[in-house]
């Protein structure tokens, strides 16, 4: 190696290519580079020659091409006649909804049993140590199974929620678990919603850079100024203020009923016998959210045509579409006046409706309607990939905490810092560089195992693009090569952020 | 007037009392739950919410497994043989369906005369692995492990003994062919007459070997095709291979990812990176989907196979980032020390680097292997039959439409027999490999 002391004979000898250390590493990644290529050469020739005998070629359009297939769980409007290209697209969001949903719930769970694995309680650490091997060493497609078949097989059925049946929703009337999906509400937006967003985000970075005021001003100055309570105060208070002002004041206006050919202060009900079918025209939000609750609670029976804006819905009603308009009682009268319809306001009204509301899932003729349903693959494989990853995050979390050395808590405590201050700025800190990397890999981990989704036939991108596409088009190189691209640029995106940030808190050594 | 001090003070005891015992609140089970489960408000609550949960689940489960029915032949009898012994509508589960079914949970589709061999198989593998997981056993019997590879493919595909026999004999050739050429020319001229003539052999020798063996004395047992294999005897051969061969394949990566030649390095790391970024199930479609447009036209092999070759890659990537974590871990001085002793490359790595390197790497090993069993459950979803895909087949049975928890039960217990062992025997291996802090 370093040690030939004698000068490097000038004469090359073909020998040293093998016996010289100095020519023997380039000798062998010649013949390496040279076998790679060559590899590489046999595979896409005979791809080439197997693609050629079934008279396919490599080509990509397949994607432009339209899709033909539903897609019951979509974050991005979607139907059929789209693309295949889009269909990919609503699999994957999909595929990052429920990872994203997991690697939350999966970090809550681990972080939680893990800390308690660590508990002096016995009954509580022996029930999350059984938690976590019983987790951990059975096949996480058994557990997608079951909590599917628990889903489907253990769950009422829509009808046993009605009157004398046996079951009932939960958390005041807003959730039902049925066999069919979980019905949760659905955030439903009014007037200043908008501005309730901006507010929110706002508030949310001024109390992200009030905390590293805070923290400068204490490294700075060593004065400590407080932090939890304000932080919390300065990202939330604004926020209800304005949610409030909203209710207050555009949230208490009154929407007028009208109808077409009515008599003034005539009952809904009564203008409903009067007039044959009712079809209402409804502007999107919580206008219709609050017309659909007064009519429900008037027992009406009605179509419903849905218009993104007020105007619109205005103007549909004057050209006759629907026979029942509402508009703010305040503009009743410029109304009827700027219309040839025979239009006379209704005895009902309805509120206007506060910035955000939410709508509740109501039982109707064979199912629950209203609110989201969420289907019980959705559901079965977020809960197993959740409950599977957090039993190893539980164990990387335990870890973690036990690689800070005892005397690290101890030193803290003889300095006089509080537990709790001694958690955050001692033991966290430390135990934080130990638990994120294999944290992370974790994440990339329930990533890749959503691809499970095909046991449940939740709609993933490996059951669109790499599924339904794949048998469609016949492609199955192209879709199984953008498949792989897809996770391949998932992982490496991931674990190129985990490198820098393991390289910015890695302890400085020589 | 006495002097002595029990006469001047008013009081003074004049016997011991007796030793007591301490309160009941501070010794025993009394104390024992004082401390650990009461020992403030949180603890308290957790303790309280914890045996909840407890009951909850006891409940639950008590009374579905005390009434659970062993004999049956149906679900349907099994529910009437409920209502008759413990009323109706009475948890009760249904164990008759594995008492029914486990042949074919165990075995799959393997010809039901046929079973001792790979019952005798599995003696034989425990035969075989003894003597690597154990140190204290004789080191002779290494040689038993060494041929039982061909002796388990043998007895569990049957066919003419002659096929294990020729291809083991290509081991033996490149094994005499080095011991032959070490001390004459040389490692590495030895090396590569050891990789090059057994390949030589079996692509041209090994075939008509075969066959002329198999037509002067054909002995054999009868052929069991690959479709058959179903059940746990799938998942542990896909689960036994790969564990095999992806370790040492593993260590190569993870030497080839370390490695100072630019080449070799990238081609490791190109390969570990992309086997790591894809989902197994999308390897698995791959390899039953695709590898036929990779492969010159017109070849064909089994998918079981395949199969293994890719659960072999895939958990050879994930080793071999464990083992670089464990090379990366070795102090640069015993590379530097190993370099000073004037050790080449593969001595170094053979003798000083690697053995440190795969001890502190055995937990990571091990949970990697736990979980490329775990994952031979993946291989239903390209049609072989794995337990949890035979647990649908038997659902799809008009005799046991319906039943779901007691083969997840069967299903899960046994998975969670061999990986829980598993990570007990790394935890065993650690604790004995340990040299430091004794």
């Amino acid at each position: 190696m370093s040690s030939a002391t004698d000068a490097p004979r000038a004469s090359f000898r073909l020998s040293q290519l093998i016996y010289d250390t100095r020519y023997r590493s380039i000798t062998i990644q010649v013949i390496a580079l040279i076998l790679l290529i060559a590899a590489f050469w046999w595979l896409i020739n005979n791809t080439v020659q197997n693609l050629a005998m079934l008279g396919k070629d490599f080509d990509f359009s397949f994607l432009g091409a339209r899709a033909g297939y539903d897609i019951n769980q979509m974050l991005i409007p979607y139907d059929n006649s789209m693309t295949h290209g889009r269909a990919a697209l609503v699999g994957i969001l999909n595929t990052l909804l429920v990872a994203f949903m997991g690697c939350v719930t999966a970090t809550v769970i681990g972080v939680f049993v893990g800390v308690l694995r660590l508990s002096k309680n016995w009954v509580v650490s022996r029930l999350m140590a059984v938690y976590v091997e019983g987790f951990r060493n059975v096949p996480l497609l058994l557990w997608i199974v079951l909590i599917f078949a628990l889903m489907t097989e253990s769950t009422p059925q829509p009808r046993d929620f009605r009157e004398g049946g046996s079951a009932s929703l939960l958390f005041g009337d807003s959730v039902a678990i049925t066999n069919r999906g979980v019905f949760i509400p659905m955030p439903t937006w009014g007037d200043g919603a908008a501005i309730l967003g901006i507010v929110l985000v706002v508030s949310l970075i001024a109390a992200f850079l009030y905390r590293r005021y805070a923290k400068k001003v204490l490294f700075d100055t060593g004065r400590l100024l407080p932090m939890t309570w304000p932080a919390l105060a300065i990202a939330i208070v604004p926020t209800v203020l304005v949610y409030l002002a909203f209710s207050f004041t555009t949230g208490g206006v009154r929407m007028q009923l009208m109808g077409a050919e009515a008599t003034e202060g005539q009952s809904v009900a009564a203008y409903a016998e009067a007039n044959g079918p009712l079809s209402v025209c409804m502007p999107e939000g919580t206008i219709k959210l609050n017309m659909q609750r007064m009519l429900r609670a008037n027992d009406i029976r009605y179509t419903e045509k849905d218009f993104a804006t007020e105007e619109g819905a205005v103007q549909a009603f004057r050209n006759g579409a629907c026979n029942l308009v509402s508009v703010p009682a305040a503009s009743v009268a410029a109304f009827t006046e700027g219309t040839d319809l025979a239009v006379a306001p209704l005895a009902e009204t309805s509120p206007r409706g506060k910035p955000l509301e939410f709508e509740k899932p109501v039982l109707g003729g064979f199912n629950f309607e209203g609110g989201v349903q969420v289907r019980n693959s959705l559901i079965a494989l977020w809960l197993a990939l959740s409950l599977y990853t957090g039993a190893f995050i539980a164990e990387i979390v335990r870890a973690g905490i036990l690689s800070v050395s005892k005397g690290q808590s101890e030193a803290a405590f003889a300095l006089g810092l509080r537990p709790n201050r001694t958690m955050n700025l001692i033991i966290l800190p430390q135990a934080l560089r130990v638990i994120i990397p294999p944290l992370i890999s974790q994440f990339l981990n329930l990533t890749k195992n959503s691809s499970l989704a095909i046991a449940v036939g939740y709609m993933d991108v490996r059951a669109t693009l790499g599924g339904i596409t794949i048998n469609q088009t016949g492609r199955e190189l192209e879709g199984m090569l953008l498949l792989g691209m897809f996770y391949l640029t998932l992982s490496l995106v991931i674990s190129g952020a985990m490198n820098v940030y393991n390289s910015s808190t890695r302890l400085k050594e020589r | 007037m006495s002097d002595t001090h029990a006469q001047t003070a008013a009081y003074v005891r004049e016997s011991m009392i007796g030793q007591s015992a301490p309160p009941t609140g501070q010794s025993g089970a009394i104390r024992w739950m004082r401390e650990n489960l009461f020992s403030g408000v949180t603890n308290t609550i957790l303790t309280l919410v914890s045996i909840y949960v407890i009951w909850v689940i006891v409940s639950h489960l008590f009374p579905w497994f005390a009434n659970s029915i062993w004999r049956a032949d149906s679900l349907t009898q099994c529910r009437e043989i409920r209502d008759a012994t413990v009323g109706a509508d009475a948890p009760a589960a249904c164990f008759a369906v594995i008492v029914d079914r486990w042949q074919q949970l165990v075995f799959g589709f393997y010809p039901q005369d046929k079973y001792w061999r790979p019952v005798l198989a599995l003696v034989v593998f425990l035969a075989a692995i003894a003597p690597i997981l154990f140190q204290s056993l004789p080191r002779k019997a290494l040689w038993f492990s060494a041929a039982a590879p061909f002796l388990l493919f043998f007895l569990l595909w049957g066919g003419s003994v002659w096929l294990p026999v020729c291809v083991a004999l290509g081991f033996v050739i490149g094994a005499v062919a080095y011991r032959l050429l070490v001390a004459s020319a040389g490692t590495l001229t030895a090396t590569l007459a050891a990789i090059v003539l057994p390949l030589l052999y079996w692509l041209f020798l090994a075939g008509p070997l075969d066959a002329a063996l198999t037509a002067v004395a054909p002995v054999g047992l009868e052929y069991v095709q690959s479709k058959d294999f179903g059940g746990f005897t799938l998942s542990f051969i896909i689960g036994v291979a790969g564990i095999a061969l992806s370790l040492p394949l593993g260590i190569l990566l993870a030497l080839g990812r370390q490695s100072h030649l630019f080449i070799i390095k990238m081609i490791s790391v190109g390969f570990i990176e992309v086997i790591r970024g894809v989902p197994l199930i999308v390897w698995l479609f791959t390899a039953s989907l695709l590898l036929n447009y990779f492969l010159p036209p017109g070849t064909n092999f089994d998918l079981m196979l395949r199969v293994i070759i890719m659960v072999t890659l895939f958990s050879a990537a994930y080793i071999a980032e464990v083992v670089r974590g464990g090379l990366a871990a070795l102090p640069k001085g015993q590379y530097e020390g190993a370099d000073s002793l004037g050790l080449d490359y593969w001595q170094s790595m053979r003798l000083v680097i690697l053995p440190q390197a795969l001890k502190i790497s055995i937990p990571g090993i091990v949970n990697t292997f736990i979980g490329l069993f775990k994952d031979t459950t993946l291989v239903v979803f390209i049609g072989l039959l794995d337990p949890i895909g035979l647990t649908n087949a038997i659902r799809a049975s008009t005799d046991w439409n319906g039943v779901y928890w007691e083969l997840f039960i069967f299903v899960g217990l046994m998975f969670f027999i061999a990986c829980f062992s598993m990570g007990r025997y790394s935890l065993f291996l650690e604790k004995k490999l340990q040299r430091e802090h004794r």
